[in-house]
């Protein structure tokens, strides 16, 4: 990257940062979702660990997937709101790279307290230690696919009014694949086995949602934001 | 700009050796175009149809496992094939709508969106039904059908974000980017699918094949699927048409044109 | 075969025939939706044209 890409990411990423930090309250709400979700399966299945270990795995990526689904509504819409998007579309750097800035900001903040978080929760759903760096290795790739895929879905809806549920209804399709292989990934470490297939297989696709994607992001935005 | 770009308000693009591409997309050309040829690809279509139907039914010869319950396949298997062409479709004219700015494009995309869903519906319904008599449940969660069910999923949400928005131009380009990264991600899907079922059970082919296929039982599906694709572009020339008045109503040429009429 | 036998498609005529019966109610139905909308639209533009000569 030219010297002059790197000091406008930082900019983005500093921004966003210092932003999040004042409103911490609102940063940690995704993860209290996430952790209240894999509360309820205990609750609906059985509070016996022997049952709730066969469908930890799932269960801990579905809800991942789900907050980071709602997280998504802190990416953009403030930033349109209060017409600094605008801004942005108007000011002659590149989008793309702005919007990919403020993505991977955004993960860090939202993403990698699930990656962090999930070993805790697996736990008390009965998941072995043994599983703890397969699981937060899938889950690492794939929140950064969910991160890119759900910014193309906020991108495209976050001039929608009430556009949470078409996000979801747009961007989940999407995910099925990253679910998938995340889920399968840590099944196979659960049975002892090696994961290396779908990690590898999310790994590709992490590849490819990070850099095809913010161009999606860019041009769905300059749609979304031109009045 | 030519006399005839001045009625269409299109610009005439480099070179005359697209010229007739161009001219193609304009909307007056196309309104006639597509009322033209649509009865070139409706009656054939209708045609094909009895005789596959003949062929699939009367002809091909009972299967040794499933009977005569195979002969569901062959309007099952078109409908599924179709249901994936019309997405791809409705990319492709999409991706030319934003890429090219071509207007028709966009028309073209809109149009496929309810015809595809409508064969997404119709694969799933005839699946469950072709699945009870196989397998013994109305539903399971085989490649074929869990991939068509992720069509679908995929094919409302283009008409939702399409109906989410008021400008009709907005609509198309955002739209146009979601189809566009639909049709990426579907081969990635089929991928996943069919490696996340081969996990559970030996060699991922649908249950819903008919086992061994052989040429008295091909022909029949071939020329139905064939039959389909001919059908679904004369649907297709109509809701063009519908559109292009929606979309045109403004225009001297049509303004001109209809009150004449 | 005979035409019991062409209905019983071995047992799994009601399958079948549903099948084929819902194929072919899509088939029209999308045919005919098709066709409804092109005439109301025609309709609908072909007034606004001619109260739009009318005024002019």
């Amino acid at each position: 990257m030219q010297p002059g890409l790197l000091k406008l990411v930082r900019l983005v990423a500093q921004r966003d940062l210092r932003l999040a930090i004042r409103h911490w309250d609102q940063v940690i709400q995704p993860l209290v979702f996430f952790v209240i979700v894999t509360t309820l399966f205990p609750l609906a299945i059985s509070p016996s660990l022997d049952e709730l270990r066969r469908i930890a795995p799932g269960v801990v990526w579905v809800a991942a997937m789900l907050a980071s689904l709602l997280a998504l509504e802190s990416l953009f819409r403030p930033d349109v709101e209060d017409g600094t998007m605008e801004q942005w579309t108007l000011s002659g750097q590149p989008l793309s790279v702005m919007l990919l800035a403020k993505t991977a900001t955004h993960w860090l903040l939202a993403g990698l307290p699930l990656v962090v978080m999930a070993p805790i929760v697996g736990t008390a759903l009965g998941m072995p230690r043994s599983v703890w760096p397969v699981l937060a290795g899938s889950l690492a790739l794939g929140t950064a696919c969910l991160s890119i895929l759900g910014g193309i879905g906020a991108a495209l809806t976050v001039g929608v009014r009430r556009g949470s549920v078409l996000l979801a209804l747009l961007v989940l399709p999407l995910e099925m694949p990253v679910l998938i292989f995340g889920a399968r990934a840590v099944d196979l470490a659960m049975h002892g086995e090696a994961a290396l297939g779908p990690l590898n297989l999310l790994a590709a696709l992490a590849l490819l949602f990070v850099s095809l994607g913010p161009f999606a992001m860019a041009a769905a935005m300059r749609i979304s934001v031109e009045s | 700009m030519t006399s005839e770009a001045r009625i269409t308000g299109e610009e005439p693009k480099s070179g005359t050796r697209w010229l007739w591409f161009f001219k193609l997309a304009s909307p007056p050309h196309a309104y006639r175009l597509a009322g033209l040829l649509r009865p070139w690809f409706f009656w054939p279509a209708v045609a094909l149809m009895l005789i596959a139907a003949y062929g699939g039914l009367l002809l091909a010869p009972p299967d040794y496992q499933q009977k005569d319950a195979f002969r569901i396949i062959y309007v099952h298997a078109p409908a599924a094939a179709l249901s994936l062409m019309v997405y791809v479709v409705m990319a492709v004219a999409a991706a030319i709508g934003v890429i090219w700015r071509i207007k028709l494009a966009h028309a073209v995309a809109a149009s496929c969106a309810p015809i595809g869903t409508w064969f997404t519906v119709l694969t799933l319904v005839t699946g469950s039904i072709y699945g009870k008599p196989m397998w013994g449940t109305w539903w399971e969660w085989d490649p074929r059908l869990t991939s068509e069910l992720i069509m679908l999923f995929l094919y409302l949400g283009y008409m939702a974000l399409r109906a989410s928005f008021d400008d009709t131009q907005r609509a198309d380009r955002a739209s146009a980017i979601l189809a566009i990264v639909g049709v990426v991600n579907v081969p990635i899907v089929k991928y996943s699918v069919v490696w996340w079922n081969s996990l559970h059970q030996g060699p991922s082919i649908s249950k819903l094949d008919a086992p061994s296929i052989d040429s008295s039982m091909l022909w029949p599906l071939l020329i139905m699927m064939l039959a389909f694709v001919l059908y679904f572009v004369a649907v297709l020339c109509n809701r063009v048409r519908s559109e292009i008045l929606k979309r045109e109503r403004n225009t001297a040429w049509l303004t001109e044109r209809l009150a004449r009429s | 075969m005979s035409l019991s036998e062409f209905l019983q498609m071995s047992g799994y005529g009601a399958y079948v025939w549903s099948c084929y019966g819902l194929t072919l109610a899509v088939l029209i139905g999308i045919e005919w939706a098709g066709r409804r909308r092109l005439r109301e639209e025609l309709t609908r533009a072909t007034r606004r044209a001619q109260m739009a000569e009318g005024k002019s």
